[in-house]
């Protein structure tokens, strides 16, 4: 699925007239889909910058969370935090998603090396399904490009589906995507946002709800 | 090379506008997650709100289409997703199978309206 997704970003690229060094760069460096999809999306339709640059901070902020929860998993008493710069920078959704599911299994000593490799892996895949995106693109009609497009909420929504382990979490993905087209009528420029926030603590106060004694 | 690298210029609002605004979440909170234990009920908030935003962004792509994919009519992308999910639940949760059921319905419809 990451591989999917991937491609549809190289195809976005593509179309938005980027250069295969920047889709390469932005999906090394940022390494996060959505943040990438946002970012090609604004700027190929002549946003600015700076509007560009806060759109991605937007859907960044879920990096925040999701480096808060899995940092806990990894560190010891022994551990500096210069040693967690990489796991950092390699959290993005599908990793996270992985840490749940592999590193109750892994010794906490071993757990840093194991994301290491884990991340490294996924950013190898990823950086050739961008290539291969890049490289269809160029040669798919509206039809494929458009199913190629497609592929991305259908990937991220099941995987984050999947991985729903308590109802505070299906509660949010629901909410979530229904608040979105509500939050979008504002036009704030920061509808995610806002709907991301609102949902959240929806589903929170469920979660609460439900746990009280 | 020089349509390999394009740009320097793109590569700079890249780092600008992608890298720097995306980056900063990560070390903050490598730098203030330090303190914050992993059961704790501050956590299920944040995850709820990271999974909700999350949520946004699958909306948004859906509600207002990039490039190609805005030349599939809305009915059909949502029919397509709700046949995706259907496929999704049917199939004990196979990420697999309801992808490519949403993208079969959507090829379909897109084939059919010609």
């Amino acid at each position: 699925m990451l591989f999917a997704t991937y491609i549809g970003i190289g195809a976005l690229a593509h179309d938005t007239h980027f250069s295969l060094a920047w889709a390469l760069a932005s999906t090394a460096l940022v390494w996060a889909g959505p943040a990438q999809i946002i970012l090609i999306s604004t700027l190929g339709s002549g946003a600015t910058v700076l509007q560009s640059a806060i759109a991605v901070t937007v859907s960044a902020i879920r990096l925040f969370p999701m480096v808060v929860s899995v940092l806990p998993m990894m560190r010891s008493p022994q551990t500096k935090r210069r040693h967690l710069v990489l796991v950092a920078h390699l959290t993005a959704v599908t990793l996270w998603v992985e840490c749940f599911r592999f590193l109750p299994q892994v010794p906490q000593q071993r757990r840093i090396a194991f994301i290491h490799g884990l991340g490294g892996g996924l950013i190898s895949v990823s950086l050739i399904a961008t290539t291969i995106g890049y490289g269809l693109a160029a040669n798919l009609s509206q039809l494929f490009g458009a199913a190629i497009l497609m592929l991305t909420p259908l990937a991220f929504l099941f995987s984050t589906a999947r991985n729903c382990r308590e109802i505070s979490d299906g509660v949010a993905l629901v909410l979530g995507l229904v608040l979105f087209p509500l939050a979008a009528m504002l036009n704030s420029g920061v509808d995610i946002l806002v709907s991301g926030v609102t949902a959240g603590t929806i589903a929170y106060g469920v979660h609460w709800w439900r746990a009280r004694p | 090379m020089s349509g390999f690298i394009g740009d320097w210029h793109a590569l700079v609002i890249l780092m600008i506008a992608g890298v720097f605004p995306n980056q900063i979440w990560r070390m903050l909170g490598l730098w203030l997650g330090s303190g914050i234990d992993e059961g704790s009920e501050l956590l299920v908030w944040v995850r709820a709100v990271a999974t909700a935003v999350l949520a946004g962004v699958i909306a948004q792509i859906l509600v207002q289409p990039p490039g190609a994919l805005a030349s599939v009519p809305g009915w059909l992308r949502y029919t397509a997703l709700a046949a995706g999910c259907a496929a999704f639940f049917m199939t004990r949760r196979s990420i697999f199978v309801g992808v490519i059921c949403g993208e079969a319905v959507m090829l379909a419809g897109k084939w059919w309206l010609g």
